[in-house]
């Protein structure tokens, strides 16, 4: 049974919201639509080894259409996302994915940013907290050493 | 307390020079791999044409001895770099080296080998896709991997092995390994 | 010789940067004013020794002149002259002396436009702004000479990468780096408020310019590079948050985040502290970013010359200058004065909130970039980040600030109504989730992805809320026939904000509808065969070979039609370059208003030859001119604001009155 699209095939995904994918060639492609797109929403989370930051999708590089065939494959034996990037880790490690998984390593990673808005939520809370009880400056404030010269003068006269 | 806070944009940027300075040492590209320890992929390549039917390469020729996988390809100008010492070693006979013929018409894999000698014990032929290759986490040629008694991957190199590296770190590894 | 005249200027301009960083700083100190007098022939004297090295370096590419190691090493007599102008900058060494000619640029702009300023504040800002310049010509001087000989000489050079062969990519660097280094004029003006002790309004109005037109080129130089990608790479992508992409991005959040916090200072003598910090996180970040490109301490594929040597340098001027300053910002601000209040429901609370948001974006992608350094240095393995992490978490923390950026400017100062507001906004509001369903109907519910139909809303809020408020100020609906001629009184800074905004809107719309309803068909085409794709009929008629000025490029003719009548031809090319050989895709787009047509020509068949045609690849993108419209409008928003008189002329005047609204 044929899994690939025979060369002179077109290969329409019209409607379905389709990932990128510009180094992938109708021959790679899967005779499946929904099939095709899985494998390419996959293939955006897998990185391209060789390269800079692109995935497999992307690059033309051999190492990649080889990720790109077994990926295919497996998609149509019908293992699941999950298992396919279970097979990919195991051989590459986390460094094939895109999508940093969410572990013990990269806890600082996915937890930093809703954290760093909390911290920043607060410092705010604290702004206004503390302006509600600090002195109110009407006029423009003194310079530092206006504000030295200030204290200076009124040292001086006894105060 | 207010002054403190004040103070926490340099610590972070301390914390910054800190981490840059260690990653100008680092090298982003480099991936090790995490087969170091585990067993050799399972694998049954057939042998090349003309080097004997009961040339290839299984995970079960993989046990016994230390040995080394290079993994290679006709189409790797890398791999002709460090051909020269791979026949040497083979004339040495210090360890068996096999090879993987990694993204090859068997045929090209075999006429390489004639033409420019051939310094391995076994050959598996693992044309594209290279399921075995990617088994093995390879992601260029040539990379080789050092295997121990159990079969199991000790370590991997990348790229070609040359007096240098050999001598310094391959060959230590290996010794190392044959006393246990 | 020209050459080594310009080498020689480079020695001069750090001499003459070493006087301008001390004697004005000294004389600003003591108050005298004719030590503080020397920053501005000093500066324009920089200028001019800097232009001149600058034009030497030009002349060595103009005239191919091999003999120079940079020349040899990035052109060739068969590049245009176009491209080898943008030699220039294409390399490690040239792109620096750009980054100093810009530096100097910037020092000379405030010399010659900056009469209105303090001389005090001005000293210390060019002195500051000198010191910058020392730091990058001694690295110019040290590390990365441009000027370097090679004898003998080759007879031709290396080519330079075929992919820099193009228009939009040639000017995306100076306008990048226009915008990053015009944002040390802001940094310099801090460092001098905070060494004053002072920060006030005055302040805040005579920065805004400045920052403002950093600003803007900023985001001229993020479009064109994105542009640029969306033509050549092709398949219609933008954006990769590739860490050098990123590197540009966070000065821009951080920029942007100035601009509004420093309208509170102006506004309302308020957030000083933060302020200050902003200018010198903007700069500092746009610092990292050089670090970031040219040390090889994260892969990209933008990367400069990756040299961990070169790294050690950038990384000590990033200490010195990014530490130095936020040493002395550490010290100086906690004595500042707090300035006005204002409640957390006001314009300055919204504007404070757009900060926070920006601020936590701007570190987000920091912490993504750096992620797999982090995790390297660490050891705790490698990690890739890639674009589903910023998209997943990059993009939600934006949504809040574009809700409240459509009802910020309706806010009054000091205490808001947010229920009067949001009443006025109802309409708005309705007409947007209105908006949002008809989307999620048209594109067939879930057939599509969940976020399209709030992405749409989204920006039918601010678009049209951004509309509303014009409307309100010009009282549109209840003097009508006046509305027009208060339109034209409208302050231009007004006038920027509501361009701007809306721009953002119109981006809103390019992104989200090309994100979720792009459509792709790949195929091999034969000639003659035709292709279906959103409605067009792309029928491929002929491939030729053709040769270019350095390249030979497979040129395939499409003609498109709709409903069987032929309304265009396309022409796109797959460029093979010679020196170095690359394959280079030209796409040919055809833009309209409900999207691009984008077609590809692609290798023959691999099994049947040219005889059973060619891989071609047609994709629709929905929108996309709207992105691009809506990024111009950003940029012609800052240029408006810019040119509002309020900044240029008599503003000593006002000064005394800063904190009236």
């Amino acid at each position: 049974m044929r899994v690939f699209t025979p060369s002179a095939a077109l290969l329409l995904l019209g409607l379905l919201a389709v990932s990128p994918a510009w180094a992938v060639n109708p021959n790679e492609m899967l005779s499946d639509p929904g099939q095709e797109a899985r494998a390419r929403a996959l293939g955006q989370e897998l990185r391209c080894l060789v390269c800079q930051n692109e995935s497999i999708d992307e690059s033309e590089a051999d190492v990649a259409r080889d990720l790109r065939q077994i990926v295919r494959e497996q998609v149509h034996a019908g293992q699941s996302n999950e298992q396919i990037k279970r097979f990919l880790v195991d051989r590459y490690g986390d460094y094939v994915l895109l999508k940093p998984p969410f572990k013990s390593t990269t806890l600082a990673l996915w937890l930093g940013p809703p954290l760093l808005l909390l911290i920043g939520a607060g410092m705010v809370a604290l702004f206004y907290r503390r302006r509600r009880t600090a002195p109110v400056s009407a006029e423009a404030p003194l310079s530092s050493e206006e504000q030295r010269r200030l204290d200076r003068v009124l040292k001086e006269s006894g105060q | 307390m207010r002054r403190a806070l004040y103070l926490l944009p340099v610590l972070v940027f301390v914390g910054l020079t800190g981490l840059f300075l260690k990653g100008l040492t680092l090298d982003p590209r480099e991936i090790p791999s995490v087969l170091i320890n585990r067993p050799v992929p399972e694998m049954a390549l057939p042998p090349l044409p003309g080097r004997g039917e009961d040339s290839g390469l299984a995970s079960a020729d993989l046990k016994g001895q230390v040995s080394v996988v290079n993994i290679y390809g006709s189409w790797c100008i890398a791999c002709l770099q460090e051909h020269p010492t791979l026949l040497a070693l083979k004339a040495r006979g210090e360890v068996p080296i096999h090879g993987i013929d990694w993204r090859d018409d068997p045929a090209q894999g075999a006429a390489w080998l004639a033409k420019h000698g051939d310094p391995y014990q076994r050959v598996g032929s693992d044309p594209a896709p290279g399921r075995t290759a990617i088994d093995f986490g390879v992601t260029g040629a040539p990379e080789s991997f050092i295997i121990d008694r159990e079969g199991v991957i000790r370590y991997k190199h990348v790229g070609p092995i040359t007096p240098e590296n050999w001598r310094k770190t391959l060959l230590p590894i290996i010794r190392e390994l044959e006393k246990r | 010789m020209i050459a080594e005249t310009g080498h020689f200027a480079l020695v001069l301009a750090l001499a003459v940067a070493c006087i301008q960083a001390t004697v004005p700083l000294a004389g600003a100190r003591r108050g005298r004013a004719a030590w503080m007098a020397v920053a501005g022939p000093a500066s324009a004297l920089q200028f001019l020794l800097i232009g001149l090295a600058f034009a030497a370096l030009l002349h060595g590419y103009v005239t191919s002149d091999f003999s120079l190691v940079n020349v040899a090493s990035n052109s060739h007599t068969d590049k245009p002259m176009l491209y080898k102008v943008a030699g220039v900058w294409g390399n490690h060494e040239g792109s620096l002396l750009l980054w100093v000619t810009i530096l100097a640029l910037f020092g000379l702009g405030v010399t010659l436009f900056g009469r209105i300023l303090p001389p005090g504040l001005k000293a210390r800002a060019l002195a500051v702004q000198a010191m910058i310049s020392i730091g990058f010509l001694l690295f110019l001087l040290l590390t990365s000479n441009p000027f370097q000989r090679l004898d003998p000489p080759p007879f031709n050079g290396n080519g330079l990468n075929p992919m820099l062969q193009d228009p939009g990519l040639a000017f995306h660097p100076p306008m990048l780096y226009l915008g990053y280094v015009g944002f040390s004029m802001a940094f310099s003006f801090a460092i001098a408020a905070l060494l004053e002790g002072r920060v006030d309004a005055a302040w805040a109005r005579w920065v805004r310019p400045w920052t403002l037109a950093a600003w803007v080129l900023l985001t001229g130089g993020i479009l064109l590079g994105s542009w640029w990608a969306y033509y050549t790479l092709g398949w219609g992508g933008w954006w990769y948050w590739d860490p050098v992409e990123n590197a540009s991005l966070m000065p821009w959040l951080a920029g942007t985040a100035l601009l509004h916090s420093a309208i509170v200072v102006e506004k309302r003598d308020a957030l000083k502290s933060w302020t200050i910090l902003l200018a010198i996180i903007t700069f500092g970040l746009s610092l990292l970013g050089t670090f970031l490109v040219r040390s090889g301490v994260l892969t990209s594929v933008h990367a400069f010359a990756t040299d961990p040597a070169r790294g050690a340098f950038i990384l000590l001027l990033l200490v010195l200058a990014v530490g130095g300053s936020l040493t002395l910002y550490a010290v100086r601000a906690p004595t500042m004065k707090l300035g006005g209040l204002f409640a957390p429901i006001s314009r300055e609370g919204a504007l404070l909130f757009n900060n926070v948001l920006m601020s936590t974006g701007a570190a987000t992608v920091l912490l993504g970039t750096l992620y797999p350094l982090i995790a390297d240095a660490l050891g705790l393995g490698k990690i890739s980040v890639g674009p589903p992490f910023f998209n997943s978490v990059f993009l939600p923390l934006m949504v809040p600030m574009v809700v409240v950026m459509a009802l910020a400017p309706m806010m009054a100062w000091k205490r808001g109504d947010l229920g009067g507001v949001l009443g006025r906004m109802r309409l708005v509001g309705l007409i947007a989730v209105l908006v949002a369903a008809g989307t999620w109907q048209l594109q067939g519910g879930s057939a599509g992805p969940w976020w399209s139909a709030a992405g749409f809303g989204l920006a039918t809020w601010l678009g049209l809320g951004t509309l509303a408020d014009l409307a309100e100020r010009i009282r549109l609906f209840q003097a009508p026939v006046q509305a027009p001629f208060r339109a034209l009184a409208l302050p231009r800074s007004t006038w920027g904000m509501i361009l701007a905004h809306f721009g953002l809107a119109l981006f809103i719309v390019g992104l989200t509808a090309s994100g979720a309803w792009t459509t792709e068909s790949v195929q091999i085409q034969k000639i003659g065969e035709t292709v279906t794709i959103a409605g067009y009929q792309v029928t491929l008629k002929a491939v030729e070979a053709v040769p270019g000025p350095n390249y030979i490029a497979r040129r395939g003719h499409f003609t498109i039609s709709r409903n069987g009548v032929e309304m265009a031809e396309m022409s796109p090319e797959k460029r093979a370059y010679q020196t170095p050989p690359r394959p280079i895709t030209t796409a040919a787009i055809r833009s309209g208003v409900t999207g691009d047509l984008y077609v590809v020509i692609g290798d023959p068949d691999p099994k049947g030859g040219e005889a059973a045609g060619y891989i071609t690849r047609l994709y629709f993108n929905p929108c996309i001119p709207w992105l691009w419209a809506g990024g111009l409008l950003l940029m012609v928003g800052g240029l408006i604001s810019l040119a509002d008189r309020r900044y240029r002329v008599g503003v000593p005047a006002r000064a005394a009155r800063a904190t009236e609204t």
